[in-house]
Parts: C-alpha cells; structure tokens; sequence
C-alpha cells in the first residue's frame, strides 16, 4: 500500500508541474500576444517599460519561468496588476472558502439526492419510478447549471423571498447566514452531479444484482438486507467512485458559472474576472487551483480505489 | 418499408447496424422525441431568417412587452423580439456544438488509433498529452483557451474542439488496442495491406460505435459549454445573438420580465435533451458498454 500510495502521489505532482509550465508556456508563446494586449492597457509607453520591469517581462522567457516557478513554490503567484495590486495568492486565499463551501455543499445535496434514487430505481425497475427517476436524471443532465440558477432565483428569491437571491456571507457572521446563501447556489451546481451519480449507482447496482455470487448469497438463505449491504452495495461503489472523481470536474466548473450568477466572489468569479480585465497573474493562479483541486481529487478518488479493491493496487 | 416491419415483428432477423436501430427506435419513445424535437431546431436554424417575425437585433419601442401575436415570447429591455433572437441563437449553437465535435473527433480519433496501433514511443508521447489534458476539466480548458486566445466565433471553436481531443483519443485507443489483437487484422497483414489500409478499413469501422456514442454526448456538451461562455461573457460577441448571451443580457430583468430568464434557457435544454435522449438510444442499439 505504501509503495502504491507514493507512486500515485508522484505521478499527481509530475501532472501538477506539466499542468504549471503549460499553464506558463501558453500565455507567452501564443500568437497575438496576450501578454501585450495587457501592457497596453497599462497606459504610455513609461508605464509599460516600468511594468515590464517590475513584472520581469525584460528578461527571457526561460528565465522567467525559472523565476515564477521560484516563486510559486514559495506560495508567490505575482500580483493583479488592478487597482491596489494586491497579491495574486491573497485574492485567491480569500476566494478559496467561497469555492470551497459552494462545491461542497453541492457535493453533499448531489449525494444525498442522487444515492438514494439510484437505489430505488434500480431496486423497482421498469416501474413508473423508475422511468420518473430516469426522466429527472436526464432533466438534470439537460439543464444548463446557470439556467438552473436563474430559475432557482426566480422563484425562491425573487417571488417567494424565501432565501436570499446573491451574495456571499462568511461563516464567523452566522452559520444561517453563510448556509441560507448558499443554498440556491449549491443545487444549481450538485444538480447535474446528482444525476449522473443516480444513473451509475443505478446500473452498476443492476449490473451486481445479476453477478454469480449474488444468487449463490441468496440460495444460502441470507436476508435481503444482508444481500444488499454485505454484497451488493460494496461492489456497485466502484464505478460509482470513478464517476464521483470525474463528476468533481463537473462540480468545479459548474461552480466557475454560478458563482458569477449569484455573485459570490470565488475562484470562478475570479478567474473570469481576470479573464475580462485581462489580469493575467491572476487568471493563471485561479488556473493553477482549480487544476490542482482537480488533480489531487483524482488523486484522491484513485487511492479510495485501491482501498476498495485491493486487486487495483497491484496494477 | 416492407423489410423493416418484418424487423419489427422478428428480433431475431435484425442483424445489421441499420436494422438494429431502426428496431430499437420504434421501442424508444425518449429517441423518437428526441429526433423530432431536434430536427424542429435544425428546420428552425436553417430557416431562421425566413420564420423569425423580426430582425433580431432590431430594437423597437414595445419594451420588456409579455407574450403576443406579434412577440410570441414577448420581448426584451431593448424591444428586441426575444423568439427572433432565439431562432437566430439555434444556428450558432448547432453549429459550434457539431463543428467543435467533428474537428475534436477526426484530431482525437486519429491520435488514438495511432497510439494504440502503433505503440511504443508514439503511444507514449500522445499519452502523456492526454494524461496531462486530462488534468484539467474540460471546461476550464475552454475558459483558458478563450483568456489566451480572446473571443470570437474562430477562437471559441478552437477552445471547445481542443478541450475534447482527449475524450475522444482515449476511446479510439482502448478499441484499437483491443481490435490490434483481432485475427481479421492478423489476416490482413498476412495480406500484406500497409498500416493505413488497415488503420481506415479495419480498425476505424470497427472502432465506430463508442466513438459515435461519445460524440453524441459531446456535442450536448459543446452545446452547454458555449451557452456557459457566453454567458460569462466569453463568447462569439456582444452583437451575435446566441443563447448564453441572451441570457446574461436579460438576467437583471427577471424580476420584471420572468421570460426572458426562462425561454432562452428552455431552448438550451430542449435541445441537449433530446441529444442525450439519442446518445442513449445509439448506446443501447450499437451496444456499447461505457460509464457516463
């Protein structure tokens, strides 16, 4: 398991570095030169020398890199180059709860709706629950998450004013605050999730019940419940596990979209933010994170994996 | 006609590709919806300039106006007709979401087989790009690809056809590598055939079903990846109508003018719908076993 363990966590941090040098590399060598587009922005030709200098954009690439990947590994990300210049790590710190709290609580609503109507319409197939369970998963799937979120609003915040409709309240302001905010954000985001999770828990469970050892279980006599839990349940999670880590990407990205529906200042506004303002340091950190999250989650999902079924870590 | 009613009355007979999607069609009710609801948009697309009661970008004075004969989805802040601007938001939708697919299935498709017939040093080299592509959600590919390389309808088919090579390299290689070992290509070898007769003529054919699969699902992908950007303000421009940006443009009226957040919307997901509802029926006829 050790060995297993080190060389997954390798191979995530090799991806990391591939990921941070692409990340680098694609700003400076694309035609069109971005890097210009932002230094005109700056103002006369002065400010941009002066930019350029501050900014180390006078010195070669090679050497660049070498000096922001320095730096980055100190936790130094370069600064917005708005406003009051604040540093790019800072920005991101203060977005990163924002984020965090959103996916997760997207997380736990995608769970909680999707697991239990992937047990059901598995367990009453070809039933009318089932075809209503296969009907709403396909709806969720359909609907575009910022679709969704303005939809949420129209009817919970604006007609039925039961729950705010924007904005982001931290956690040390009340936890009724922080959680009432989030509620319309988060089942914008875990919907679509909660339908791919009740597809696969559906058919990877259809696929176990039929298995060899299921009837020999039954034949032995074991009450259902005991099928289910010792036999059927453990064997159906691992390609719902699978699906969970990629599914992740989806929660993260659909977080980049709603946020800027609800207007909570978290990575996904951030980084279109940046993108708009043409604030490259900070667009390339809000890169670098949410690929990091997206790595180590994969990570994450591959050791789980390996604790399930152990076949997987000789491999 | 004659020969397909007889497919339906004997399962048994139906052993081509055709006939098994036509049989499972007639059983499909969520496939049938799907094609009809899909070719009303395709009809709608094409025809948009010719259906559509006004111009799309034309402003007149009846503002923020409910539903009518004249405006049957009523209309937006600046008095544009919001079902013209829908019509009009089809063709682009369509036709990033097939374009984007097609250009990532022939650069993915084709790095797959190659990969995996091949092997070796080639297959080691495009692993690793998919590996490291893979590393990145999809969509946050485009949004970064849309940073570096700005907006516009060029630029936004690039970023959404490059964020798909990967899934669609990933398939053509695994059925390659299972293909490779077929005796038919053994055979075909023995035959003398060079490596891209045998890469076009026998591996691709037979790589088909999982590919045609995956591109139905990236295509309602593509579809929802480009109403996000333009959403976000990253897409085609501010004077093209499509349905992401008439969505952004109406969200601050909502509260006023309920259907401007819901039709747009309603259009999006009508359309990926019935997508998804075909992508299922073609995984079921073509009978390829695959996670979401």
């Amino acid at each position: 398991m050790g060995i297993f363990l080190l060389r997954r966590l390798f191979g995530a941090v090799l991806v990391m570095f591939a990921v941070a040098t692409l990340v680098f590399f694609m700003l400076r060598i694309v035609p069109g030169d971005p890097i210009a587009a932002m230094l005109a922005d700056a103002g006369g030709p002065d400010e941009i020398a002066a930019m350029k200098r501050k900014m180390g954009l006078d010195q070669p690439v090679i050497v660049q890199y070498f000096k922001w990947f320095a730096n980055m590994a100190q936790g130094d990300l370069g600064s917005s180059i708005y406003g009051s210049r604040q540093p790019v790590t800072q920005i991101l710190l203060e977005a990163l709860p924002r984020t965090l709290s959103l996916a997760l609580i997207g997380f736990v609503i995608a769970i909680a709706i999707g697991v239990p109507a992937g047990i059901i319409s598995a367990m009453k197939r070809n039933t009318p629950t089932d075809t209503a369970v296969s009907l709403f998963a396909f709806l969720g799937l359909s609907m575009p998450d910022f679709w969704l979120a303005i939809l949420l609003i129209i009817v919970f915040a604006a007609n039925l004013q039961w729950l705010p409709a924007i904005g982001y309240v931290p956690m040390s302001e009340g936890l009724w605050a922080w959680f009432s905010h989030l509620i319309l954000p988060s089942i914008a985001v875990g919907t679509a999730f909660s339908a791919i999770i009740a597809r696969m828990i559906r058919s990877s469970l259809l696929e176990v019940l039929r298995a060899d050892y299921m009837r020999t279980a039954a034949s032995k006599g074991l009450p259902v419940r005991a099928l289910m839990l010792n036999h059927a349940f453990p064997n159906a999670m691992i390609p719902v596990i699978t699906v969970i880590g990629i599914a992740f990407a989806l929660l993260i990205s659909g977080a980049v979209v709603v946020e800027n529906v609800f207007a909570i200042k978290g990575l996904g506004r951030v980084l279109i933010g940046g993108i708009l303002n043409r604030d490259y340091p900070v667009v390339q950190g809000a890169v670098l994170v949410v690929s990091a999250f997206f790595v180590f989650s994969n990570l994450l999902v591959d050791i789980l994996y390996g604790v399930i079924d152990p076949r997987i870590r000789l491999s | 006609m004659v020969q397909n009613a007889n497919v339906l009355e004997d399962p048994v007979v139906h052993r081509t590709r055709e006939n098994r999607l036509l049989a499972t069609l007639a059983k499909d009710r969520k496939a049938q919806f799907g094609l009809i609801v899909l070719c009303l948009f395709v009809i709608g697309a094409i025809f948009a300039p010719w259906i559509a009661p006004n111009d799309p970008n034309e402003m007149t004075m009846d503002m923020m106006n409910k539903m009518s004969i004249a405006h049957p989805l009523g209309t937006d802040d600046l008095g544009r007709d919001l079902l013209s601007r829908i019509l009009h938001g089809t063709r682009i939708s369509l036709f990033i979401g097939v374009s984007t697919v097609l250009i990532a299935l022939l650069i993915g498709v084709t790095l797959g087989i190659a990969a995996g017939y091949y092997g070796g040093r080639l297959d080691f080299f495009i692993m690793r790009y998919i590996d490291l592509q893979w590393a990145f959600p999809n969509f946050i590919i485009a949004v970064y690809l849309v940073a570096v390389f700005g907006t516009g309808l060029f630029n936004i088919i690039a970023a959404i056809s490059l964020a798909f090579i990967d899934d669609f390299a990933r398939v053509a290689r695994a059925m390659t590598l299972g293909i490779r070992e077929e005796q038919y290509i053994d055979a075909a070898r023995t035959l003398g055939f060079s490596d891209k007769r045998i890469m076009l003529g026998h591996i691709l054919p037979n790589a088909m079903p999982p590919i045609i699969v995956q591109a139905t699902v990236s295509v309602s992908y593509a579809i929802l990846g480009e109403a996000s950007l333009s959403f976000l303000g990253l897409g085609v421009d501010a004077d093209t109508p499509t349905w992401g940006l008439i969505l952004a443009d109406g969200r601050g009226f909502i509260t006023q003018a309920w259907w401007l957040g819901v039709f747009p919307g309603l259009a999006i997901m009508l359309v990926v719908l019935s997508i998804n509802f075909i992508g299922d029926w073609l995984r079921d006829a073509l009978d390829v076993r695959q996670a979401v």
